[in-house]
């Protein structure tokens, strides 16, 4: 054992003495066996093995670790069920992962008041699941939501394909109750729709746990739209379908949801889901119109025409809700069709202001070239919400590597057009060099001072989210601030 | 009359800081009477105005903090759109940035969001001088801890508010709104039934007499709402929603203490002294009440709520809800994080921040 193991190893045997002093031996997890599971989270190209996992199952127990966490200077990193896609949860390799998994309990549906106080580790979909009998749903429905969880979707403000109407999670949670790494119970927000102060619930959402560990969440619901009808259409160019969703914004409806996908996403869903996508559109765009019965015909034929009139090559409205379902299945199967058709696969998640896509598009192609790396795109047209989705093979040496600085590039150029290096997947590890290009770095110090109000010796998660501004010099060595690169009549390819 | 005049803010703050004077935000002064009262000195944020960027199709705005509301209302009607928050002015002068401070929010609160929720962005001049941007012009935005948002209802004491950009959406393509007689215990039960279906309510106040529903959207849809609801319609509803959200209604009209309540919406009626208005729902409360602020703050702190002291007279009461102390120091450092030296309105929210 070299020396760094041996530490590795007297700590971690330490540390789970003490850990079993108020948690059962199967909730503390040491074997690397054990902890494999545990080692990434959806975005599984990056991975490392915690110090140790432990599963509490009640609040007492969480607050026991972090109290123990703090006192022993033991970093902690929280994790619902694994699928988020920047390696937020990512563990590290001297700290302990706290998984929130046991924690999946609905505590108490109020039908009139039209909330659910849930626990962290309830899925997204299990919450519009127990509502349902009531007419009632949760709204933010990000792709995962069979697997999720909601302190998951509250760590990373998480978004769907539903949030033009209904608005991302931070829109969706009435309150929040944590517990700060000294293990002190807070509630944020309330029983009504605010509450008084900073609006700390606000702060909470999209933290990506490095404020406070999440013990339950209120969220609001909405009652079930009483119709939805799906419209696809189909056009020779890009741009025609940037203008054809600017021209549907213009009329003012503000549709349910509003997906494009490019020939290349196009193609792979279709073959992958048979969903009956025009495979030699350049693009298609999916139309979810809700509301009542009378709204819904109101607005569909508004759509229809608007739709006509923008160029749209074929119009196919879904007859019944078998075919709704059919045409969002391409959509949701987006991300494991490309899967089909490619070793592996990298999602990106920018947002651009929308009328910048045909130009962005365009620049994402060129780089697609100078690099040799396919991309499909699928955009969540409505919000401006970019997930471009590069092909690769990480058993080809070095792929992997020129992926990731393709997709730092694909980022860069969302910051330069106005635009953010994500819109709903979080920044975790994985957008952290791209943090120092979206932000100067008085910025980043704030966003520091913000944690250690909470957390003053910066125990939780951390190293994500936001650079050091040591890490920032290191990678701005080529980098000015908005994508303005010293000297840039040189190619950085 | 439109400009950029962060550089003399952001010079002022500067000395104010060096000198170890306390600094008082104040854009057209239409909210001046909501918080605790404060003295210092004047920092005027109305020269630094003018829409920034609008974009109608992108479904943002932004504008500096010093453009008065009505201007930006005005830009948006010619568009057809709205702020979809419905911010009370409470006077002529109101400017953007006050209503973003003030985090206050009108009669669609609860059926489309809240200041906070529209907010996307900012430019904020902070207490050690910094102008910083958080958030930005898109929609989606995971990108930091979500510090515009932190700004909205801060009351100015965490920074200056210089530029704020806006998610807004088009204004409904139809308005009614009908006026039902009942109780207040059943016009909780009727409101809070008919926002659990779909049906597009965008308002609902009962003021002691009567409910009031506002339904908004397509023609159509409205329409079939109104026969299912039934009710008298309103002729003029437009002016009452104006009445309620800039408390010109004659409710509003009396001597005693106003109180705003925030509690869940179908919470029956709190036993206090006064005359009770039912907005947002049952959401937000407004009462007038000569009864004592302890009495008033604890029941409703018994049910999951809290109380504003929202027209003030008993300044020793405090005008928000007390925080617990573990909220309270996590507020001191966060407030010590933006402006150490406590020069941006000091004690305007709590006395000892």
């Amino acid at each position: 054992m070299s020396e760094h193991d041996l530490d590795t190893h007297h700590t971690r045997k330490s540390l789970a003495g003490q850990l079993s002093r108020f948690l059962p031996a199967e909730a503390v997890l040491t074997t690397e066996e054990d902890l494999r599971p545990y080692e990434c989270d959806g975005l599984s190209a990056y991975h490392r093995l915690p110090l140790m996992a432990v599963l509490p199952d009640t609040i007492e127990q969480v607050q026991a670790v972090l109290q123990l966490c703090q006192h022993e200077n033991v970093p902690v990193v929280a994790r619902g069920a694994g699928t988020g896609l920047s390696g937020g949860a990512l563990p590290i390799d001297n700290g302990v992962l706290l998984s929130l998994a046991k924690f999946n309990r609905i505590l108490e549906v109020d039908p009139v008041n039209r909330t659910a106080r849930v626990e962290p580790g309830v899925r997204n979909l299990a919450i519009s699941e127990a509502v349902a009998p009531h007419g009632l749903f949760y709204a933010p429905d990000p792709s995962s939501q069979i697997a999720c969880t909601i302190g998951g979707n509250v760590a990373e403000n998480s978004g769907g394909v539903h949030c033009l109407k209904y608005g991302l999670t931070v829109h969706n949670v009435l309150q929040v109750k944590l517990l700060t790494i000294e293990g002190e119970a807070l509630t944020l927000g309330g029983s009504g729709l605010d509450a008084p102060g900073y609006d700390l619930l606000a702060l909470i959402n999209g933290s990506e746990g490095m404020l406070g560990i999440i013990t339950e969440i209120t969220v609001r619901l909405l009652p079930c739209p009483q119709q939805t009808r799906v419209i696809m259409a189909a056009f020779d160019d890009i741009p025609q379908a940037g203008e054809a969703v600017s021209a549907i914004i213009a009329t003012g409806i503000v549709p349910a949801g509003l997906e494009m996908m490019d020939n290349p996403a196009i193609r792979a869903a279709e073959a992958f889901v048979h969903a009956g996508y025009p495979e030699d559109a350049a693009a298609i765009l999916l139309c979810e119109l809700d509301g009542t019965d009378e709204e819904v015909n109101e607005q569909s034929a508004q759509v229809e025409q608007l739709l006509h009139d923008n160029g749209a090559t074929t119009l196919r409205v879904a007859r019944d809700a078998e075919e709704q379902l059919l045409l969002w299945k391409g959509r949701k199967a987006a991300f494991p069709a490309v899967g089909r058709i490619s070793p592996d696969y990298y999602c990106m998640d920018g947002t651009i202001p929308r009328k910048r896509l045909p130009e962005v598009l365009t620049r994402i192609s060129e780089m697609s070239k100078t690099y040799n790396l396919q991309v499909a795109n699928v955009f969540h047209a409505g919000d401006g919400n970019l997930h471009p989705l590069i092909l690769y093979d990480a058993n080809q040496p070095g792929q992997l590597e020129l992926t990731e600085e393709f997709g730092g590039k694909i980022l860069e150029l969302c910051v330069e057009v106005g635009g953010t290096i994500t819109g709903e997947h979080g920044v975790g590890m994985e957008k952290i060099n791209q943090m120092c290009v979206q932000f100067k770095p008085v910025e980043l110090e704030y966003f520091h001072a913000v944690k250690e109000a909470f957390d003053p010796k910066r125990l939780l998660n951390p190293g994500k989210a936001v650079p050091t501004l040591h890490r920032c010099a290191e990678f701005g060595a080529m980098h000015v601030h908005h994508g303005q690169l010293p000297h840039p009549e040189l190619d950085r390819f | 009359m439109s400009g950029d005049d962060t550089q003399t803010l952001q010079a002022r703050v500067n000395d104010a800081l060096a000198q170890g004077r306390q600094l008082r935000i104040e854009g057209g002064g239409s909210k001046s009477f909501y918080g605790q009262m404060i003295t210092g000195e004047v920092l005027a944020t109305q020269q630094h105005r003018g829409i920034i960027n609008y974009e109608s199709t992108e479904l943002v705005l932004t504008a500096r903090g010093g453009t008065p509301l009505s201007e930006i209302e005005t830009t948006l009607a010619e568009h057809n759109q709205m702020l979809p928050f419905e911010p009370p002015h409470f006077g002529e002068a109101a400017t953007l940035g006050g209503t973003i401070a003030c985090g206050l929010s009108g009669p669609r609160r609860p059926y489309v969001g809240s200041a906070r929720d529209f907010v996307l962005g900012c430019r904020v001049l902070t207490g050690k001088g910094d102008v910083l941007h958080f958030g930005g012009e898109v929609m989606k935005n995971v990108a930091g801890y979500d510090v515009a948002r932190l700004m909205t209802g801060a009351m100015g004491t965490l920074g200056v508010l210089l530029d704020i950009s806006l998610k807004i959406l088009p204004r409904p393509a139809a308005e009614v709104t009908v006026r039902l007689s009942m109780s207040p215990d059943k016009a909780l039960q009727v409101m809070n039934h008919w926002a659990g279906q779909p049906v597009p309510l965008s308002a609902a106040v009962h003021d002691g007499e009567s409910l009031f529903l506002r339904l908004s959207g397509a023609t159509s849809a409205v329409s079939h709402a109104q026969q299912l609801i039934g009710g008298e319609p309103l002729p003029n509803g437009e002016d009452y929603w104006q009445s309620i959200r800039e408390h010109t209604h004659p409710f509003f009209n009396d001597a005693r203490p106003l109180w705003r309540l925030s509690l869940a919406p179908a919470q029956p009626p709190l036993v206090l002294e006064g005359d009770t208005l039912l907005d947002w729902g049952g959401a937000q409360r407004w009462l007038l009440s000569h009864e004592k602020p302890e009495v008033i703050r604890h029941a409703v702190q018994e049910t999951g709520g809290h109380a504003t002291l929202f027209r003030q007279h008993d300044i020793k009461a405090g005008i928000f809800h007390p925080l617990p102390n573990s909220l309270k120091q996590l507020h001191q450092r966060l407030k010590h994080a933006f402006d150490p030296g406590g020069i941006l309105n000091p004690g305007r929210m709590y006395p000892d921040m």
